[in-house]
């Protein structure tokens, strides 16, 4: 352990600690712009620079180790007027539009700019003046905005093993770019949307629809009905000011009456209907000798990194839709029918904590049901957005029940929010399948939490079946690597674009750190918990569909409405 | 000869990515996004990356330009001696500014930093060959060189 003084606190570190760590530790704030919790050190913006006793320059705490007997200053008048003049720097070529930034009032630049009192700025404003990109249904970037602390860039690189961004030039010229200072649609991008959480200002956001909602919810003679995805509900509470997970199931559908929604439906139906149509998708491979491991298709930007850098191995990837899909393909057939409502005049609108959910349903292939089978996707932030302009009180709001059909959902379906949820919920309701024996401990432990690659055994009736889940597109990476040289040993892999699965999804509020996403994980088994029926195969409104629409797992109207196929990207390069 | 043969000798250098970029620019004076893509492939680095070391270096270009390069040096002896005469009558002879290229693809019109000329200035060099104590009315006979 190392002695340091730091503000004439002491404090011992370990070794290799930097300054700003070892002040973290003793609840010193140091303001940082370029670090980032999860994140190699960048060291490049300067905003953390503290005096050392006995050096002539200021250090920056992010990057300088401690040593015996070091002794730190972190708020001097030296210390404030340097700060000030970085940040002033910053701002002198960063827009100074903050009204209107998709980020306001959750910037850390801004924040900053605030907790410094920048009034006014002694450096002349200049801008670049380089165009926005809204070249992907997803993502869009603002160039001009960006500070150049490259946390998008290591995001899409080492977190997600993309690679979709780059820099370009250097020194003052130096800019963010996406490959080869292409549109972001021409990079390998997958539009996960994982810079959004990375980038500390507006620089990256999603590409925002709600005025389209607005104007369906306006139009006196459009239906529109919503779906809910298993990893919104445990972080909406976050952009409305309550904690991670307090926000009720039913208290956020009476919400979403108030904006407007004629029905409130669950994607967690559909979660439901993905295990039995999955499921027996496995057992079928397993016992026809189909192509092996199969892998999971609900994650769009994991179905996108697929079809981009894997394209040899599509036969794995299960030809169930995703629950959004096969969501939308049932409520404009199946419950539109049910509920005596003309599908034309159905407009469906998702709610989801991805922004590659955004170009999923906009993908050429998902019109099944004769229309396209999802109008709108909104991200959880959009719907924060609403919430907060409906000025609802959720403290005082009365609770409200689901609509009938496809509102019915399973504590598997909830879990399908965090990574290894998929795989669990096809576990309880294939073990049961398999052996017909009731499943009397559901939860499969070893599936869950953060951890990038997990794996599991399980004995069906004498057969062992090898399960890996992996969340973060860079161990995907791994995994796939392993089945394209055919040294994989599993039958079945599980896989989540974004680090934690889709509660750390590119739509999901701001996330800062992994604490954050793990904060939502355990949000997620408490819900499943919760749950009076926890197996897919129960859920009462998926038997019924079953009784009634689809008549058996894989069948006729199953193989027309909820599964696909996929196609290569070709991307120019990768 | 193609980029993708020339991109193929470095294939085995240790870091040749710069090395072959090098060697492209020489054949094409510029390096073709078709030859970063090569280059990515080859020496099994992402794309974005390969295109952030072909942009970082200033002796490479990732756009167009004339086969012969004309670098004129920026720095304070050449600007002392007279770099502002020169650049105007390079400018002048070939019909182009600064950082332009002529129409032919014949002449590229470039600044560099101290090339380490400072006894003769001002200096220019034509594909790294330098020309000493350049003055305006000997510049038609440097170019004639390259007509």
């Amino acid at each position: 352990m190392i002695n340091v003084t730091i503000d004439g606190i002491k404090t011992s570190v370990p070794e290799g600690s930097t300054i700003l760590k070892a002040a973290e530790s003793i609840g010193v704030k140091i303001p940082t712009l370029c670090n980032h919790p999860d994140q190699a050190v960048k060291g490049n913006c300067r905003v953390c620079v503290c005096e050392v006793e006995g050096s002539r320059l200021l250090s920056a705490a992010c990057v300088m180790p401690v040593w015996e007997g070091m002794a730190v200053k972190t708020r001097t008048p030296k210390v404030v007027e340097a700060r000030k003049t970085i940040l002033e720097l910053i701002l002198s070529n960063h827009p100074q539009d903050c009204l209107n930034c998709i980020r306001n009032q959750n910037c850390e630049l801004q924040t900053l700019a605030e907790e410094y009192f920048i009034r006014d700025n002694p450096f002349s404003q200049k801008t670049r003046g380089m165009a926005k990109d809204y070249s992907t249904p997803a993502l869009f970037r603002d160039p001009d905005k960006c500070i150049l602390c490259r946390r998008c860039v290591e995001a899409c690189s080492v977190v997600q093993s993309v690679n979709a961004l780059g820099l370009d030039q250097r020194g003052h010229h130096a800019m963010v770019v996406p490959t080869m200072g292409w549109d972001l649609i021409d990079s390998p991008c997958v539009m996960c949307g994982q810079c959004i959480h990375a980038c500390p200002v507006g620089a990256i956001g999603e590409v925002e629809e709600i005025d389209r909602l607005l104007a369906a919810i306006a139009d006196p003679d459009t239906v529109v009905v919503t779906q809910i995805a298993p990893a919104v509900r445990v972080a909406i509470g976050e952009e409305v000011g309550l904690a991670t997970g307090d926000m009720p199931m039913d208290v956020f559908a009476a919400g979403l009456r108030q904006i407007g929604f004629d029905y409130v439906l669950h994607t967690n139906f559909t979660a439901d209907l993905t295990i039995l149509e999955e499921g027996n998708e496995l057992l079928k491979r397993l016992q026809e000798g189909g192509t092996l491991p199969m892998f999971t298709s609900c994650s769009p930007g994991w179905i996108n990194f697929c079809e981009t850098f894997y394209p040899d191995l599509l036969d794995n990837l299960s030809t169930c839709k995703s629950p959004q899909q096969m969501f939308g393909a049932l409520a404009k057939t199946y419950w539109a029918e049910k509920s005596n409502i003309d599908p034309a005049k159905i407009y469906s609108v998702s709610i989801m904590p991805c922004t590659a959910k955004k170009y999923e349903c906009s993908r050429p292939e998902m019109n099944d049901s004769g229309f396209r089978d999802v109008d709108l996707v909104l991200t959880t932030r959009e719907i924060g957005r609403l919430f907060r302009m409906s000025g609802i009180d959720f403290d005082k709001l009365a609770g409200s029940h689901f609509d009938s059909w496809m509102g019915a959902y399973t504590g598997a379906a909830v879990i399908f929010g965090a990574s290894g949820g998929v795989m669990e919920a096809a576990l309880r309701t294939v073990y049961e399948v398999v052996t017909g024996q009731t499943l009397e401990n559901v939860n499969f432990e070893v599936t869950r939490g953060i951890q990038g690659i997990k794996e599991a055994e399980v004995d069906l009736n004498g057969t062992v079946v090898k399960v890996a889940i992996a969340n973060g597109l860079s161990n995907a990476r791994q995994l796939m690597d392993e089945v394209r040289a055919g040294t994989s040993p599993y039958h079945f892999i599980e896989i989540m674009a974004c680090p934690g699965g889709c509660i750390g999804g590119g739509g999901q509020p701001i996330t800062k750190s992994n604490a954050k996403r793990v904060e939502r994980i355990n949000q997620i088994y408490v819900e499943d918990e919760a749950c009076e029926i926890r197996k897919s195969h129960e859920n009462p409104e998926v038997k019924a569909i079953y009784e009634e629409f689809l008549h058996e797992p894989l069948g006729h109207q199953s193989h027309h409405l909820l599964h696909t196929h996929y196609t290569a990207k070709n991307k120019k390069v990768l | 000869m193609s980029y993708k043969g020339i991109i193929a000798r470095y294939a085995e250098v240790p870091g040749g990515i710069i090395e072959a970029f090098h060697a492209v620019e020489k054949e094409f004076s510029f390096l073709p996004e078709e030859a970063i893509a090569e280059a990515a492939r080859v020496f099994k680095v992402p794309a974005a990356e390969a295109y952030g070391v072909a942009s970082f270096y200033s002796m490479f270009s990732t756009e167009t330009r004339g086969k012969n390069i004309i670098r004129l040096c920026e720095s304070a002896p050449c600007h002392i001696a007279g770099a502002a005469e020169v650049v105007a009558a390079l400018e002048k002879e070939l019909g182009i500014r600064m950082g332009e290229s002529t129409n032919d693809g014949l002449f590229a019109l470039e600044f560099t930093e101290c090339v380490g000329q400072c006894q003769a200035t001002p200096v220019i060099t034509i594909n790294s060959k330098p020309y000493l104590d350049v003055t305006p009315d000997i510049i038609p006979n440097i170019l004639a060189e390259y007509k």
